[in-house]
């Protein structure tokens, strides 16, 4: 198989590119420049910045749990594409396996729910 | 396999047509940015009962080109703490994600451009619809490095917010195409279109019914949960915690300022009109003409489904604004609520609804195969019923006070009363109470009482 179909794509991708790097590089050769200490201070609504480590520090372990939750329903739908697209040839045999396999998830999916995996507070 | 037929028609461009066509869809893009904001900032402000933007160019059609060219033009300030490398390549990333995902949406049929047939598209593939999901992802790592790389509060905890918001959406906006995808065949955003194009028909009840064939009529419940979770993808209101500015300031990109500030911008609203396009794409028939347009046969050729495409695409991105200028926020712990609790598993149980009918539908089966489905159907339906995770009790916000008026022990804080009774005021002119109030014992009652004591 050829890589004609995705050259556009590529194409595309490089003219965005091009325009972004452009435009993110000009920004400070264009503008005035009169910076003082408190303009380079991270903002902080006027008060004193506090001090903390580049990304932050901690943050609430919440956010963690939902990327893990996702990669698992991530996967879940990565098998549904291509049952979804075969389903006219996979008839009642495909059926049934994705009913079984969404079965499956789904016992975990309560299972974190009832855990208080989905609970914000 | 149908791939063969169907995009038989992709690949062929000479090399001079392909540049022509991604200067095009990017021009159209930047063209549409630049409407969108006009756009949104005159509907929002009609829905205000003010104008909106009128002074600059005819109805205030260049405000944002303004707006644009201001902004090159501003003092560019990168915080001390920042990483540069990331805090610069950040932008970047968002734009270039905002850009491809673009590329595999189909604008109209097969044109003569030049003496050179080729479709009003600029790529497709089998699997097109794939590329829009895979750049929004992308487009996520923008923002986490945007919010990472600012070395501030309120950026970390906006790009924090932010990408827990996409990756929650994009489960189910993943689950919403599932059931387009099996109605369809096929993942190819142009066969998508051409399987929309015909009228269904449906027998109900005895009757047969014609349809359209779009699959926002056909599978309401995927088109209802697409749109939701797209509203929720694309950070707009009224799902924009992430930029919720009276809790984060400006949210990721609140240490940003001039171009690399206009990037973010200009991404959120390619995405928007993205995600607008790919819904177009998927539930309102694509380029094809409206229904009572089709009667004239001359509707779908030609270059007039731009036209089409375009009208419905401004009105997907007029219900955006509607939404905004329309709905609260939502509260963070409602707003993930919705997205895992009620979108996935209305989405998980319409796909196997629709996937049970389709079967049944199709398959000539006998007696016991049927009841033997309806039995799995009723076991899993029991399973579900069993392990329905039950309602929590909402726990009481606050304890009750001790008998000192205080919450939460001698070290708790004093409470005031919380059947507070304004007293009467000493100018107020005594109302002359009527004399049945006192025995029924409504507001009017008590006044009468206070002012006794």
């Amino acid at each position: 198989m050829s890589l004609a179909p995705y050259m556009p794509i590529v194409g595309l991708l490089a003219l965005g590119a091009v325009f972004s790097l452009i435009s993110v590089t000009i920004a400070p050769f264009v503008g005035p420049r009169r910076l003082n200490r408190a303009k380079l201070d991270p903002y902080e609504c006027g008060i004193e910045p506090t001090p903390q480590p580049i990304g932050g520090g901690r943050f609430p372990v919440k956010f963690y749990l939902t990327a893990m939750l996702f990669i698992i329903f991530d996967i879940e739908i990565v098998f549904l594409y291509p049952w979804a697209v075969s389903f006219e040839a996979l008839g009642l045999f495909g059926f049934v396996e994705m009913v079984l396999f969404i079965t499956t998830v789904f016992i975990a999916y309560a299972y974190v729910w009832r855990r208080g995996g989905l609970d914000w507070e | 396999m149908t791939q063969a037929d169907g995009l038989a028609d992709f690949g062929h461009d000479p090399w001079w047509l392909i540049l022509a066509k991604v200067l095009a869809v990017f021009v159209f893009l930047l063209l549409m940015t630049i409407f969108a904001i006009w756009y949104e900032r005159r509907v929002v402000g009609r829905m205000q009962v003010r104008p909106g933007p009128n002074r600059n160019g005819p109805f205030g059609l260049l405000q944002s080109l303004a707006d644009g060219l201001k902004l090159i033009f501003k003092e560019e300030i990168i915080p001390r703490t920042a990483d540069r490398v990331v805090y610069f390549l950040a932008p970047v990333i968002s734009g270039v994600c905002a850009f491809t995902a673009f590329a595999v949406i189909p604008f109209g049929p097969t044109v003569s451009i030049f003496g050179h047939r080729s479709p009003l598209q600029l790529a497709d593939l089998p699997v097109a619809v794939l590329v829009v999901l895979a750049c929004s992802s992308i487009g996520v790592y923008g923002i986490v490095l945007a919010g990472w790389a600012s070395g501030s509060t309120y950026p970390l905890l906006g790009a924090l917010r932010s990408s827990a918001q996409m990756i929650s959406y994009e489960v189910a906006m993943g689950l919403s195409i599932v059931a387009v995808f099996m109605t369809a065949g096929t993942m190819s955003t142009s066969e998508i279109v051409a399987a929309q194009a015909d009228a269904q028909r449906l027998v109900l009840f005895g009757q047969e019914i014609t349809i359209p064939g779009w699959y926002a009529v056909l599978l309401i419940p995927s088109f209802l949960i697409y749109f939701i979770s797209a509203v929720g993808e694309t950070n707009r209101a009224p799902f924009d915690l992430p930029e919720a500015e009276s809790e984060l300031v400006g949210g990721f990109h609140t240490e940003y300022s001039s171009m690399k500030f206009m990037m973010f911008y200009l991404a959120e609203y390619i995405n928007m009109i993205t995600i607008s396009g790919l819904c177009v794409t998927l539930f309102l028939g694509g380029w094809h003409a409206p229904w009572p347009l089709t009667l004239w046969s001359g509707a779908n050729s030609g270059w007039l489904p731009l036209v089409w495409f375009t009208a419905k695409l401004l009105l997907l991105l007029f219900v955006f604004v509607w939404l905004r200028g329309t709905l609260p926020r939502l509260r963070y712990d409602q707003f993930m609520r919705l997205g895992w609790k009620v979108l996935l598993p209305v989405n998980l149980a319409w796909i196997v609804m629709l996937a049970g009918i389709k079967v049944i539908q199709r398959e000539s089966l006998d007696g016991s195969v049927r009841t033997t489905i309806i039995a799995g159907v009723a076991v899993v339906l029991l399973l579900v019923v069993t392990l329905w995770p039950a309602a929590k009790e909402p726990e009481p916000m606050l304890g009750m006070p001790d008998p000192a008026g205080r919450i939460g022990g001698a070290d708790g804080f004093p409470l005031p009363p919380l059947d507070l009774q304004v007293p009467p005021s000493p100018r107020a002119m005594p109302t002359p109470v009527p004399a049945t109030a006192a025995d029924t014992g409504s507001d009017g009652a008590e006044d009468s009482t206070g002012e006794e004591a």
